[in-house]
Formats: structure tokens, C-alpha cells, sequence
């Protein structure tokens, strides 16, 4: 997984999307990817990872950071 | 040369979607449908820790600022591990200094290569020939080009292809032998006789004669 290590952590980039979805709640996968300065497919990827590890949810065609996400990132 | 009987493949063709993968790569799972919106340059390679592929991956890795400026991103392939393209990659960086910054497919059982007909048996029945796909924003594969074994890749024709088919979306123009950007664009030729006659008097062309005129954009 690009955005989560073995350990279950997110990795450098996983942080990037996690922070981004953090400081701008409810986002498109464009606005994440340009907030968090991370390529569009990666977001992509990462986000079904993180989704999957319950660390974000999908509303409509938004995504935003859970409160298990946010604990790992403090 | 060895004659190989093989069952006819349907390869992928200009202007049909490209073929849907989700492959393991350098960079996690990913998806065609990840590239959505972002024009994509995949491209295969015979193997890991061979001479010819490294200098291509190199030479990749240099104009990936280029290709990022033209909202294009880039996917390699081989039938190789990811341990192996790990290895491959940080080995590059070691001895050569040159990060790889784009995921490389680990395609081990050969779904992407044959559903893009990357495997050429009377090139090698194990290895991917060295192919490249440029598939646009929308996931059209526009452009296919096939290199042997033995022939490293022009990443400068690479690059002109993308401004030629970018520059031709924009402004329903075609391109000329050899153009490059900043050369005059061919105007496509009238399909009407009135066209014609009114072609060779337009003050803004350079005409050869109505079906060959050109304009600087």
C-alpha cells in the first residue's frame, strides 16, 4: 500500500493526505492533491488504502479524515 | 529466426480506451482509472539490471520535470518483482545519482503486458519489447510506438509527440513532418469545392495549394 506501511502508519505521503483532509475537511481528490502537493494518482490510490484502514470516508464525492485518522497523524 | 505459432491477441488501437489494469507497482496498487485526467506515458521494458534499460530509465527520469509541466505523468512495466524493481531503482540512484520518481508495474503474470501486447514472441517469449502508449486525459490511447530489443528510446521524439497531439487538441490543427512548437501548423484541408477556392485566397495561410496550408498559431 503507497499511503500505509505494514505497521498499519501512514507513510510520508499517507501524512501528506491525512494533514490535507485535516486542515481542509471534505475535499475533492483534486483540491487534496493540490493542497498536499501530492500527484493526482497517488491520491487516488492512497485514498482507497486509507478508506479500506477506515482512516478517511467518502461522502458523495467528497472525502474527509476520520478520528482514527486524525489520531495518527498528532 | 524461430517461428512461434501464438493465438491471435486484439491489441489495443489509436483512438479506442485504453485497456483497464490494476497492477502492483513501486508505488502501491494503482489503477488506469487513477491516471484520470492526467495523460499518461506507459512504457515497458525488457528487464531490470539490463545495460540499454537503464540508460532508458534514466533518460525517463530526466525529462519527467518536462512531462510534469504538460500534465503528463509516467508508468513503467516489466516482468519483474517489485523487490526487483526496488533493487533496480535504488542501485540506479546508488551509481548513477538519478532518483526514478514514477511507479514501475511488477508484472509478474503478465495481465497488463499481453492485454496491451507488450510480449512479442519473436522478440522474446518472456520479456516486454520496449512499447510505449501515450493515453490521453480521458484514457484514449493516441499514440503506440514499438522499439526492439535493442534500440533505446527518443525521449525528445517522446516529447514532441505530446506537444504535437496537446497542440492539435487545443487548436484542431494538425502537425507537419519534423514540426516542433513554435513552427507553422498544418490547417486541415477543405471538404468542399467553395472550400477550396476560398482557401488559397485566405490572407492569414501559407498555401501550397488548398489541401496543404499552414498558419502560425
Amino acid at each position: 500500500m503507497a499511503c500505509i506501511n505494514p505497521e498499519g502508519k501512514p507513510t510520508e505521503t499517507g501524512k501528506k493526505v491525512l494533514k490535507a483532509l485535516r486542515d481542509n475537511r471534505l475535499s475533492t481528490v483534486e483540491k487534496i492533491a493540490e493542497t498536499a502537493g501530492v500527484a493526482l494518482f497517488r491520491v487516488r490510490s492512497g485514498l482507497r488504502d486509507m478508506t479500506e484502514a477506515e482512516l478517511v470516508v467518502m461522502v458523495g464525492d467528497k472525502y474527509d479524515i476520520t478520528e482514527k485518522g486524525i489520531k495518527l497523524i498528532e | 529466426m524461430e517461428e512461434y505459432q501464438t493465438k491471435p491477441v486484439s491489441l489495443p488501437r489509436l483512438g479506442e480506451k485504453a485497456p483497464d489494469f490494476d497492477a502492483v507497482t513501486t508505488h502501491g496498487n494503482l489503477k488506469l482509472d487513477d491516471f484520470k485526467g492526467n495523460w499518461l506515458i506507459l512504457f515497458s521494458h525488457p528487464a531490470d539490471f539490463t545495460p540499454v534499460c537503464t540508460t532508458e530509465f534514466i533518460a525517463f527520469a530526466e525529462i519527467f520535470p518536462d512531462l510534469q509541466k504538460r500534465g503528463v505523468e509516467l508508468l513503467g512495466l516489466s516482468v519483474d518483482s517489485v523487490s526487483s524493481h526496488i533493487a533496480w531503482v535504488r542501485n540506479v540512484e546508488e551509481k548513477t545519482g538519478v532518483k526514478i520518481p514514477f511507479p514501475i508495474i511488477a508484472d509478474l503474470n503478465k495481465e497488463v503486458s499481453l492485454a496491451y501486447g507488450m510480449v512479442h514472441p519473436g522478440q522474446s517469449k518472456t520479456e516486454t519489447v520496449r512499447c510505449v502508449f501515450i493515453i490521453d486525459d480521458k484514457q484514449i490511447i493516441r499514440t503506440i510506438l514499438y522499439y526492439p530489443l535493442s534500440t533505446g528510446r527518443n525521449m525528445q521524439e517522446i516529447i514532441r509527440i505530446i506537444d504535437a497531439l496537446q497542440t492539435t487538441d487545443a487548436n484542431g490543427v494538425a502537425t507537419p513532418a519534423n514540426w516542433k512548437p513554435g513552427d507553422k501548423v498544418v490547417v486541415p484541408p477543405p471538404n468542399t469545392q467553395e472550400g477550396a477556392e476560398e482557401r488559397v485566397k485566405h490572407p492569414g495561410y501559407e498555401c501550397v495549394d488548398w489541401y496543404l496550408c499552414k498558419k502560425q498559431l
